[in-house]
């Protein structure tokens, strides 16, 4: 029997929607598994998923169980939807449980216009924020650094760009962290990191990541109370969705620190069934030099997605010809997927510091937890679910359960479950964008096979989703969005 | 120049790839062929940039992952895409490695645009002696 068979068989129900992969299942489990999902979802799991969140289970310092999310799928040494907290007296810190897209992430911008005020300007909308937000292969940004002045953006993050004109104050309230994580060390990035990432500041990148405007549909709002704090005022407002990372610059700084932890693990005694969990201790000189230079990039990830706001402000408020916040293009909120964070958990009655790793995951803080926004902590943090092109995305927020159960976490997307290559078999680009045109979407893409690679079909349901992170409550479904155009690096 | 097939079911999310040399030089420069290829149309690219790259690791499957990360990285830095190497691969480790490529910069729309390489990761990743050769197994976060 395959070990993945064996251990597919050893996965036992906890509770409606939470399964779990004993210890003993496979030697060097340190905790067991935990794997959230519909009975549906967890079938179509592909193999990946057990093999990797029962290795993670056997890494150093791991505290209570690995998890994976509703949105599982195989991932480099994590599965992407993996979650992991390791103590940070005593565990380990990993660029395989970051990936190496890092604080890859979501932006919710609300706006003041509707499908009506937008419909008839949309293809010349789409068109405008194309050439504004440059993205595929080999794209540079508008803002132009010394290394110096990127060394700044790294710890100060999406506050050096409201600094320097690329935001408003407020913003910054609304991004995880504030926009900016403590503990970045410039002087840890490798001279090539720095090389890679000056010129893409403002870059929106290729494969699943885009710029997306969408609608709120009649009966899309499920919570109205926690719609109405969140700036949702009702049917037919007009939403635009980010999602994007660090580029080359956190995409340098994984695979820098890869190789170096590939060297040191033997000093520290550490073997991994799985080279892409290469890790050293978060105490240990080469942890800490990581922690610094990984803080660095996801500081950066925030002022990118920070610049592109700047953008899209600019470009809504040209075709509208109004002042953008006369448009009310507001920052709803920013959140994280791929990062490992300090934070302070309850385990077995006493607060722990742990190093909670979020690779294809998002951070969902419940109400009255001091990191949720003021003006959100009464209803919980935001959420933002993407899910396909074609399909839509869906607004959370965070629950008390979600504290309890995941280290306050949630799953991060819809989730593939197919290969970009089968997709591509599947559909034409070019006739996918004729027919999500005859539906009313209007995508412009630096790749047509991009495109086609992105389809709705490729995709997990996101409703089944939101429905299993409902169930499980760990984070509750606010409103859903509806897409009416795309960018696509 | 070897051989190199796109593998569809080892990465969901992003792209593996099997490259076969008849040399380990020929490995190495097919493997450049193929990174090219997933991140644009060659033919579509204006072939008007020479580099010399030199390269050195204490083992020769990490002299591949390095061959292949300074392509990405070239890619960001400069935007630039070399799908044609000449490649060679000499020492007993450490492993050293000097190649003069050919490529072009990136310039859409006249480039038809692939996917964007993130990084080389070290999934499945082997590099192995085979009769008649060399194969190499590379999994590209795409």
């Amino acid at each position: 029997m395959k070990i993945t068979e064996s251990l597919r068989g050893a996965v036992q129900r906890v509770d409606d929607c939470i399964w779990e992969i004993p210890a003993q299942a496979k030697p060097g489990m340190l905790v067991p598994a935990r794997l959230y999902a519909s009975g549906p979802l967890l079938e179509q799991m592909d193999d990946g998923v057990f093999e990797q969140v029962t290795n993670v289970a056997c890494l150093p310092g791991i505290v209570r169980a690995s998890l994976c999310m509703p949105d599982g799928h195989w991932g480099y040494g994590f599965p992407i939807g993996g979650v992991a907290a390791f103590r940070a007296d005593s565990g380990v810190i990993s660029p395989g449980g970051i990936g190496f897209d890092i604080n890859c992430g979501m932006r919710l911008v609300r706006t003041g216009l509707t499908e009506d005020e937008v419909r008839p300007r949309l293809r010349e909308l789409i068109g405008a924020l194309f050439e504004a937000v440059p993205s595929g292969v080999g794209a540079k940004g508008f803002v132009r650094l010394s290394g110096s002045e990127f060394k700044t953006v790294m710890v100060e993050g999406a506050g050096w760009c409201v600094t320097r004109g690329y935001g408003w104050p407020e913003d910054l309230a609304h991004i995880e962290g504030s926009g900016c994580l403590a503990g970045a060390d410039p002087e840890q990035v490798s001279a090539r990191a720095l090389e890679r990432g000056t010129q893409q500041l403002g870059t929106l990148g290729s494969g699943n990541h885009y710029l997306e405007i969408q609608v709120v549909r009649p009966g899309a709002i499920h919570d109205e109370r926690a719609a109405r704090v969140l700036g949702v005022e009702g049917p037919g407002q007009i939403f635009v969705m980010l999602h994007c990372g660090s580029r080359g610059f956190g995409h340098q700084v994984g695979t820098d620190y890869l190789k170096i932890f590939d060297r040191v693990m033997p000093q520290y005694g550490i073997s991994v069934r799985d080279r892409e969990l290469a890790c050293a201790p978060f105490r240990s000189k080469e942890g800490q030099a990581y922690f610094g230079a990984m803080t660095a990039a996801a500081n950066t990830a925030f002022a990118n997605r920070q610049v592109i706001t700047h953008r899209i402000r600019e470009v809504f408020s040209k075709i509208f010809g109004r002042d953008a916040r006369a448009l009310g293009l507001s920052v709803v909120y920013d959140v994280c997927h791929n990062t490992a964070k300090i934070e302070r958990h309850v385990v077995d009655g006493r607060e722990l510091e742990l190093i909670v790793h979020r690779k294809g995951a998002t951070r969902a803080f419940g109400p009255g937890q001091p990191d949720v926004p003021a003006d959100y902590r009464e209803i919980g943090q935001p959420v933002i679910i993407g899910g396909s092109m074609e399909t839509g995305s869906a607004l959370l927020v965070g629950t008390a359960r979600a504290m309890a159960e995941t280290w306050g976490s949630t799953a991060h997307g819809a989730g593939r479950t197919m290969s970009r290559a089968q997709a591509k078999r599947r559909v034409w680009g070019e006739t996918l964008l004729k027919e999500m045109e005859a539906r009313g979407i209007i995508v412009r893409a630096a790749s047509k096979s991009g495109v086609a690679e992105e389809a709705g079909f490729a995709y997990k349901d996101l409703a089944a989703v939101v429905d299993t992170l409902h169930r499980l409550d760990i984070s509750r479904p606010v409103v859903s969005l509806t897409p009416i155009g795309n960018i696509k690096g | 120049m070897g051989r190199y097939t796109f593998l569809e079911d080892v990465a969901l999310a992003d792209c593996a790839v099997e490259i076969e040399g008849r040399s380990l030089d020929d490995l190495f420069e097919t493997a450049a062929a193929a990174l090219a290829r997933l991140m644009v149309d060659p033919a579509t690219l204006a072939i008007t940039v020479e580099r010399r790259i030199e390269l050195e690791a204490a083992e020769r499957d990490l002299l591949l992952y390095d061959w292949l990360s300074e392509m990405i990285f070239l890619k960001d830095r400069d935007a630039l895409v070399f799908p044609h190497a000449v490649v060679h691969v000499t020492g007993d480790g450490p492993y050293r490695l000097a190649a003069d490529v050919q490529g072009g910069i990136i310039d859409p729309p006249r480039t038809a645009l692939g996917a964007d390489p993130k990084a080389v990761t070290f999934h499945q990743f082997a590099l192995t002696p085979v009769e008649g050769g060399w194969r190499a197994r590379v999994v590209i976060d795409i």
